[in-house]
């Protein structure tokens, strides 16, 4: 089976392939097409898990090689696949994830006309994340990440006969190539330093190079994340790209595609390890967006919107983690594949929502659906609890170990990282409450023609199911630290630390502060009468409404100057360069237009001109002048 | 009487026969222009032969007489073609070749 794995980017890629080639003739079955090749993957990807669980510790690790790709003087590179603990841990998620929203899409998007095009782009999406995960070397990790980024682009534009949908698209793609730009750089610092791009050989030689080296390759790593998981200071294309369908924000924009930033990270580990400056800016990254998500999720009455800022804030806990260090490591994959349940399936619940209410997404016209929509109700009821961090459900067990880890350590950075921490469970249990009563609770605030209903069983299975993982995954992964002893071959083994507080006290601390969150949203929210148009917003508001301004910051400090840029060049370009090759011709042109006058067709004339040419000839000869 | 004085006789040869060339509008007339101008440069090879005591200067002028004779051959038919074409021989008639 470990041997297959490259069926589980094959399997996708064929069947996005024939989806878009087989045209028309496959809008009858072609979903099902979809659905079947994501379960292909979940199929292989669940035996590759189970042999590699059958082999001792130290052996998991399968490399399989595909072909000699590059062979290049000083460039030798095989595209090859690693399998390891990591990568299967991903396998998983974007499979089983991946498989639950294709289904629930097959009802969402059933009245969509181009349905098989939206599954064609899903499987380009799988695709392209798997190979993004099994990758053995940055090169072709980079073809994955690439791909991810196409399919995110083309599945936010998905519905781009509106032009502010197609500009989400673009502003995704756009902010994302600026991320990109980390990641060639870091390769190219990579190949620079130590000949190689694989995975293999560089971690093998980064014992060799020197701090300041490994810190700028840490550093660009980390541009990259930032683009692809919308971490500050590129995190603004998130909110817009929730113009895409809603099962391609709960996979792409929240499950999958997002956390790629933090498994590049966890993946270079060995890089990190040796780097703390880059370590200590991955870690401030990650704290300072997960305070920035949480305030603008407060602000946020488009539900979907709402999550997004839920995602950058869920991701932010991951960076921070990640930055730790080791001691993190295991705990931001472990919050990614909770937060992959959890938060996959509030996105597939706001769905559910927004099918039954005629694609209405502000929050202030929902309420009271609890009763109209109990699966949905109950289903979302679960994610809350897990995302909210209240045990046993899953976010306990995964985010209440990463506040306590980044307590862990000396100086003022276990202070400042773990307030961070502790304060965002505190925000992340207000906006998540105030969702969920606005929502579910209070009074119906629905408009005349809006008729709540609950979905069809196909989207309510994949809701049901994520939620029993939001509900039990938690505690079934830390159980006996299941989940840190499997990654343990990629992350490495780290002894227990002592927080700066005791465990008990961080953890009475956060309950406090998610009590108090929870509490307030409801005497807020769910309480009070919630008035359907927003009230005349105050200034910290209005600033967390507009995400911090930081559209009107890109375009102040960016777009503007990169406009002149441009212009100037373009410019530049016009009247120097093309004046130069222009001025040529012209003159040319005037020198042939003077010339033309002695072609006179006069026979005598040109009889003259011969003679004096002759003299001319027999005085230079004859004579030497001239 | 010197050798000398057939060159100097030469030079106003050829100029009497460029002038006819340049200035007359007939055809014919300018033709015979061009002749002048090759005998011109006939008596000056034969003086110069005499000059320095050689005969290449000699045999040069029959090759330009030999040569003179063929163009003749094909001037005149030019001449005539174009005066079956215009009904003129005016060398500044045809002029299609104005840039």
């Amino acid at each position: 089976m470990l041997d297959l794995t490259w069926l589980l980017i094959a399997v996708p890629l064929a069947s996005s392939f024939a989806l878009l080639l087989a045209g028309k003739r496959a809008d009858a079955w072609g979903h099902w097409l979809g659905v079947a090749a994501s379960a292909t993957t979940f199929v292989v990807g669940f035996g590759a898990f189970l042999q590699l669980l059958g082999l001792d510790a130290e052996s998991r690790e399968h490399a399989v090689h595909l072909f000699t790709w590059i062979s290049g003087s000083e460039l030798q590179l095989d595209a090859g696949l690693l399998v390891d603990p990591l990568s299967v841990t991903f396998v998983l998620l974007v499979s089983f994830v991946g498989t639950l929203i294709h289904l629930y899409s097959v009802a969402y998007m059933e009245h969509d006309p181009r349905r098989r095009v939206f599954f064609a782009y899903l499987n380009l999406f799988v695709a392209a994340m798997l190979l993004l995960v099994l990758a053995d070397s940055y090169l072709l990790l980079f073809v994955g990440w690439e791909g991810v980024g196409l399919a995110s682009y083309l599945l936010i534009g998905f519905w781009n006969h509106k032009p502010e949908y197609a500009t989400a698209a673009n502003k995704a793609f756009v902010v994302n190539r600026v991320g990109d730009v980390g990641l060639i750089v870091a390769m190219g610092l990579m190949f620079a330093t130590f000949g190689s791009l694989g995975f293999e050989e560089v971690f093998a030689q980064v014992g060799e190079a020197s701090t300041a080296t490994l810190t700028a390759i840490g550093l660009t790593l980390l541009v990259a994340a930032t683009g692809k998981s919308a971490q500050f200071p590129l995190q603004s294309w998130l909110g817009d790209a929730m113009a895409g369908p809603t099962p391609v924000s709960a996979l792409i924009h929240a499950a999958t595609m997002v956390t790629a930033g933090v498994y590049l990270i966890v993946r270079s580990s060995a890089i990190f390890d040796l780097t703390e400056t880059a370590r200590l800016v991955v870690a401030a990254v990650g704290a300072l967006t997960l305070l920035l998500g949480a305030i603008i999720g407060m602000a946020k009455d488009d539900i979907k919107k709402a999550l997004a800022a839920s995602t950058m804030s869920q991701i932010g806990y991951m960076m921070l983690a990640a930055g730790l260090g080791p001691v993190g490591y295991a705990f931001a994959i472990f919050h990614l594949v909770t937060h992959g349940f959890f938060k996959a399936g509030m996105f597939l619940g706001a769905g559910s929502v927004m099918h039954g209410m005629k694609d209405q997404v502000d929050m202030r016209r929902f309420g009271a659906l609890r009763t109209a929509m109990v699966v949905t109700w109950v289903t979302f009821g679960l994610g809350w609890l897990a995302i909210l961090g209240v045990p046993p459900f899953a976010g306990f067990w995964s985010k209440d170990k990463i506040i306590e880890s980044a307590f862990v350590g000396e100086g003022w950075q276990p202070w400042v990282f773990g307030l961070a921490a502790l304060i965002g469970a505190g925000l992340t249990a207000f906006y998540m409450s105030r969702l969920f009563f606005m929502t579910f609770h209070g009074k119906a605030r629905w408009t005349d023609d809006q008729h709540p209903h609950e979905s069809p069983w196909l989207m309510t299975v994949p809701m049901i199911l994520l939620a029993v993982g939001s509900a039990g995954l938690g505690w079934f992964l830390a159980a006996g630290d299941r989940f840190s002893t499997w990654l343990e071959p990629v992350t490495g083994h780290v002894e227990h630390h002592e927080p700066v507080l005791s465990v008990p006290v961080i953890m009475t601390l956060t309950l406090t502060l998610v009590a108090v969150g929870v509490v307030v949203a409801w005497l807020k929210y769910g309480r009070a009468d919630v008035p359907t148009e927003a009230p005349a917003p105050s200034l910290a508001t209005l600033t967390a409404r507009n995400d911090f301004f930081q559209d009107s910051v890109n375009r102040a400090v960016f777009e503007r100057p990169g406009t002149h840029l441009t212009r100037t060049l373009v410019y530049a370009d016009a009247a120097v360069v093309d004046g130069a090759v222009n001025g040529t011709a012209t003159g040319v042109s005037k020198l042939g237009e003077s010339l033309r006058r002695f072609q006179s067709g006069q026979v005598r004339s040109y009889a003259a001109l011969i003679l004096i040419g002759l003299a001319g000839l027999v005085a230079f000869v004859v004579l030497g002048v001239l | 009487m010197s050798p000398m004085a057939f060159v100097y006789l030469a030079v106003v040869l050829f100029v009497i026969g460029a002038a006819a060339v340049l200035l007359r509008r007939n055809a014919i007339v300018a033709f015979m222009g061009v002749e002048l101008m090759l005998n011109a440069a006939n008596l000056a090879l034969v003086a110069f032969s005499r000059i320095h005591g050689t005969i290449d200067g000699q045999v040069m002028a029959f090759f330009v007489m030999v040569v003179a004779a063929a163009e003749v051959v094909v001037g005149l038919a030019i001449i005539i073609a174009v005066f079956r074409a215009r009904q003129t021989i005016s060398l500044d008639e045809p002029a299609e070749l104005k840039g």
